[in-house]
């Protein structure tokens, strides 16, 4: 090749050239780097600047980027506006009993399906894999039509039962405890083990990354979820954190529009526990996610 | 071969998802379909003894609908648009990330936060963020207290602020706002995906690269790209997939009229539309549109799939 020749006359020319080159390549990737790293973290940063300052201050013409007063009342009166405390109190029952119920449903199933023989396995398998495919959509039609039948609208059970069962689960978990060496069973076996201890003594304390993942998916289902919620529990007994938040906040009619520090400051009371778990539990999330696609 | 007793308990294990699935999965898909193929169904009618004829006419009414045309039409828009942006910039971010060492982690920290947040509480934050408080009508006597971070910056390059999301705002200008926000939510997930299949590719053909003199963009086009691309075309299909169900961003910035004031429902989409239609107590018509949409997803991820066949080199 021609590249060759030119390589062997002028060596170190271009090897100059090339050294000049990446660093003008490695500048360009970290200004396109922070850039956008800029722009990720601005919704964050505008948030909680914005839910710091007196409405007069967030109506100045030009909007200043550090408030010249910290103002924490924004906070106390979006409690209050919004019922928060309430809200989240909500979240967090449903959050918690469909978390626990739903792992004991999800382990007993990825079990069935990881160590024990029966007719049919593979088949029932594939068509419950098959389901993940069809929109949720679909199910709610005929789901929201169902728990008013059951006389189930406006109460924790509505909000709860429907979404115990995930398939997506069932897969993760299967496949974790697919991994734990056949070895191990059949000796509890010999020993006389039953099932069930083996799979709480031996099986889940193998799989707990799994299930910390599972849980924290779960948990932030719960505090993320709007369609369903808004749908069948409407009353303040029964509304949860999204859909409190989103409704909240009219047009405050003594002043003519929405109160945005306010409105602001409830963004960052209901973002905080997940930026919480993020920064405290993120491993587990990135674990979880990378294999799915599913949010919450 | 199977011994009775332990199928028995098999089932057993089983049999708390089996229960649910059957009444919250399997019979919704069954009923779905039967709602949908009765003529203009109505359940509250039907408890009341009404009955109804066995038609297709649910599906050529919504498919003739104005407003699930519009849904339609918004979706397909929103997808078309945010799934090409979004790959693209997520496979830039994660190349250059892959590259790169001093604050490669807390730059990586920084790409995945969004994942993790409300899609509706942060819809506000970005409706906050291109909101105008004040009159503005396009009128020559408007006072606007306030234009917005997004149009204070604006300002600085000399553009006049844009109505972006409040009354008489235009069409387009809500789309844009709508685009920033779900390519801006998307990222996090395709970076997370990319970056992993990245630190997949064995090293080797780098350093055959290098030994050849290979440039930098003939390494992209020739080895990352193609080594890269089972993850590029998982990334694209969930986009789509995701992009059809697009409907809690657009409650995030605009509410549940699904469009600036004067103008509600001008943004809805097809997943809104279901809705809609289920709290008027029309499931004939929900269903309909429910299974229409699931028949749009599966068609878009064949395509892919098919033209992924071609192209990816597993």
């Amino acid at each position: 090749m021609k590249i060759d020749t030119m390589h062997e006359l002028n060596v170190q020319d271009v090897s100059n050239k090339q050294k000049v080159g990446k660093i003008i390549v490695t500048t360009l990737l970290y200004v396109f780097l922070i850039f956008m790293a800029i722009i990720v973290l601005f919704p964050f940063y505008w948030m909680i600047n914005s839910s710091l300052k007196s409405i007069g201050e967030y109506l100045l013409p030009v909007p200043t980027f550090w408030p010249h007063r910290i103002l924490f009342v924004n906070y106390i009166d979006a409690f209050k506006t919004a019922n928060l405390g309430r809200l989240f109190l909500n979240t967090v029952y449903v959050g918690v009993v469909s978390t626990l119920l739903s792992l004991v449903i999800t382990i007993l199933s990825a079990f069935a399906f990881a160590r024990l023989e029966f007719k049919g396995k593979n088949v029932l398998f594939a068509c419950l894999l098959a389901t993940m495919m069809i929109p949720g959509e679909l199910f709610t039609i005929t789901n929201y039509g169902t728990v008013n039948d059951l006389g189930w609208m406006n109460t924790y059970t509505v909000l709860i039962v429907p979404f115990l069962v995930s398939i997506f689960y069932i897969y993760l978990l299967r496949q974790n405890f697919k991994q734990i060496p056949n070895e191990l069973y059949l000796a509890a076996k010999v020993d006389g083990t039953s099932d069930l201890k083996y799979l709480i003594k031996v099986m889940i304390p193998l799989a707990l990354p799994t299930l910390i993942s599972i849980t924290i998916l779960k948990m932030m289902g719960a505090w993320n979820s709007y369609i369903w919620p808004r749908l069948v529990a409407r009353d303040i007994d029964h509304t949860l954190i999204t859909v409190g938040l989103r409704n909240a906040f009219t047009i405050d009619p003594a002043i003519g529009y929405v109160n945005y520090p306010q409105q602001m400051a409830a963004v960052v009371i209901v973002s905080a526990p997940l930026f919480l778990v993020f920064i405290f539990l993120r491993k587990y999330i990135m674990k979880g996610v990378s294999r799915s696609g599913i949010k919450g | 071969m199977y011994d009775t007793k332990r199928q028995w308990k098999a089932w057993l294990y089983l049999l708390p998802m089996l229960v649910l699935l059957a009444v919250f999965t399997i019979w919704p898909i069954i009923n779905t379909v039967r709602m949908s193929m009765l003529e203009k169904y109505q359940a509250l009618a039907a408890a009341g003894g009404k009955t109804f004829e066995v038609s297709f006419y649910n599906f050529k009414d919504v498919l003739s609908y104005n407003k699930f045309l519009t849904c339609l039409k918004n979706t397909m828009i929103l997808c078309v648009v945010t799934v090409p942006v979004s790959s693209i910039l997520a496979l830039l971010i994660a190349v250059f990330l892959n590259s790169i060492r001093p604050l490669k982690r807390v730059l990586q920290t920084i790409f995945f936060l969004p994942y993790v947040t409300n899609s509706i509480a942060i819809g506000m934050v970005f409706a906050a963020m291109f909101n105008i408080v004040g009159s503005f009508h396009g009128t020559p006597n408007q006072i606007i207290e306030t234009a917005g971070i997004i149009n204070n910056m604006l300002g600085v390059f000399g553009i006049e602020p844009i109505n972006w999301i409040n009354p008489g705002s235009t069409y387009g200008a809500n789309i844009t706002v709508l685009v920033i926000y779900i390519v801006w939510n998307a990222l996090p997930f395709k970076i997370l995906i990319l970056l992993g299949g990245l630190q997949g590719i064995n090293k080797q053909y780098y350093d055959a690269a290098k030994v050849d003199g290979t440039p930098r963009k003939r390494i992209f086009t020739r080895i990352t790209v193609p080594l890269l691309s089972p993850m590029i075309a998982y990334v694209v299909i969930t986009g789509f997939i995701g992009g059809f169900k697009e409907y809690t961003s657009i409650v995030g910035i605009f509410g549940e009229d699904m469009g600036p004031a004067g103008a509600s429902k001008r943004l809805n989409t097809m997943v809104g539309f279901i809705y809609d239609a289920l709290e008027n107590g029309r499931q004939g018509r929900a269903s309909a549109a429910a299974l229409i949409l699931f028949a749009i997803i599966l068609v878009v991820t064949l395509i892919n799939l098919y033209v992924s066949k071609k192209r990816v080199h597993y």
